[in-house]
């Protein structure tokens, strides 16, 4: 299987959102004035501050000429991972409900955070095992999840919170301790903490390799979704 | 021409910027202050302000957790004109 980093001008977890995909497969760079997705199977809109973050973050790289295929992608059934700044450019371009906020402290955080897996039946997660912890790093000043009260309850009725933070590790006043969530076809994903980040315990942590896993093995037919 | 855009936090979402000054006003002594909200201005010159309000819903603001607000040019005081 093949993973389609994009790389905008401000990323800068591409790579090691690259090489975490490389632990599980195949994985090529998107560079975003390109209009060609190079037969990926899973496209990642990695973190970062893209376009400078200008405006809110995420405003203008949606707009980048490789997001018309990734949203054309997205509306076919294509899978993809936003993370961080990746998470508030599916945002912005629509692909996902709600919105990221200044993080209510004002302050830039940079912590290992646990996550409680809320839905292990989406493509990003059926590796895990239900309601599985997952230690995996924050780090952002513009992470607070925000939705709608009435369609923060249709997000959580619907299986659409597929990562909670973990009771006290809420790091920026998240709505419900929101740290990642789905689409209603569930096939474009967005979180705030870096999976990327979290693929070798000589790095403090491999709970992010789930995430890559479990796309790997949903790819492969291997997870019923 | 020329036009303004304010963009404001919507009401009702925490804005924890408008707090802050808030509570600074009230350490500087500024008794009576109430609500501080914090926003945008965006000052754009241009040849006619008929798609303004597009650009605000496609670009300017994000419409799910802000409002905008567009000041015609009227108002505007010319570059290096006394404000008041």
């Amino acid at each position: 299987m093949r993973f389609g980093v994009v790389r905008f001008p401000g990323s800068c977890d591409d790579v090691d959102a690259f090489q975490a995909a490389r632990r599980v497969g195949d994985a090529v760079i998107l560079w975003h004035a390109e209009r060609d997705l190079r037969a990926a199977d899973v496209v990642v809109i990695p973190g970062g501050f893209s376009y400078g973050d200008h405006l809110r973050a995420g405003a203008i790289a949606r707009f980048a000429p490789v997001m018309g295929e990734v949203i054309e992608f997205a509306h076919e059934g294509g899978l993809v991972l936003g993370i961080c700044n990746g998470f508030q450019v599916l945002c912005e371009a629509g692909l996902l409900p709600g919105a990221l906020l200044p993080n209510v402290s004002l302050r830039f955080v940079c912590r290992q955070v646990d996550l409680e897996v809320v839905n292990n039946q989406t493509p990003f997660t059926g590796a895990c095992d239900p309601a599985e912890t997952l230690s995996i790093p924050v780090k952002h000043t513009t992470g607070r999840y925000y939705a709608p009260p009435e369609e923060l309850a249709e997000l959580s009725a619907g299986g659409q919170v597929v990562l909670r933070y973990a009771q006290g590790h809420n790091p920026n006043g998240s709505l419900e301790d929101i740290a990642g969530v789905c689409n209603e076809p569930r096939n474009v994903f967005g979180l705030m903490p870096h999976p990327e980040h979290a693929v070798d315990p000589l790095t403090g942590s491999a709970g992010g390799l789930r995430i890559f896993e479990s796309l790997r093995a949903h790819v492969d037919g291997r997870v019923a979704v | 021409m020329r036009a303004r855009v304010l963009v404001r936090p919507k009401e009702g979402i925490l804005d924890p910027q408008g707090q802050t000054v808030q509570r600074a006003l009230k350490a500087l002594g500024f008794a009576g202050v109430r609500d501080v909200h914090v926003g945008r201005l965006i000052e754009l010159e241009l040849d006619d302000s008929e798609r303004l309000p597009e650009m605000c819903e496609r670009l300017l603001a994000n419409p799910l957790i802000e409002d905008w607000e567009i000041e015609d040019d009227h108002r505007v005081p010319d570059q290096g004109a006394e404000r008041p």
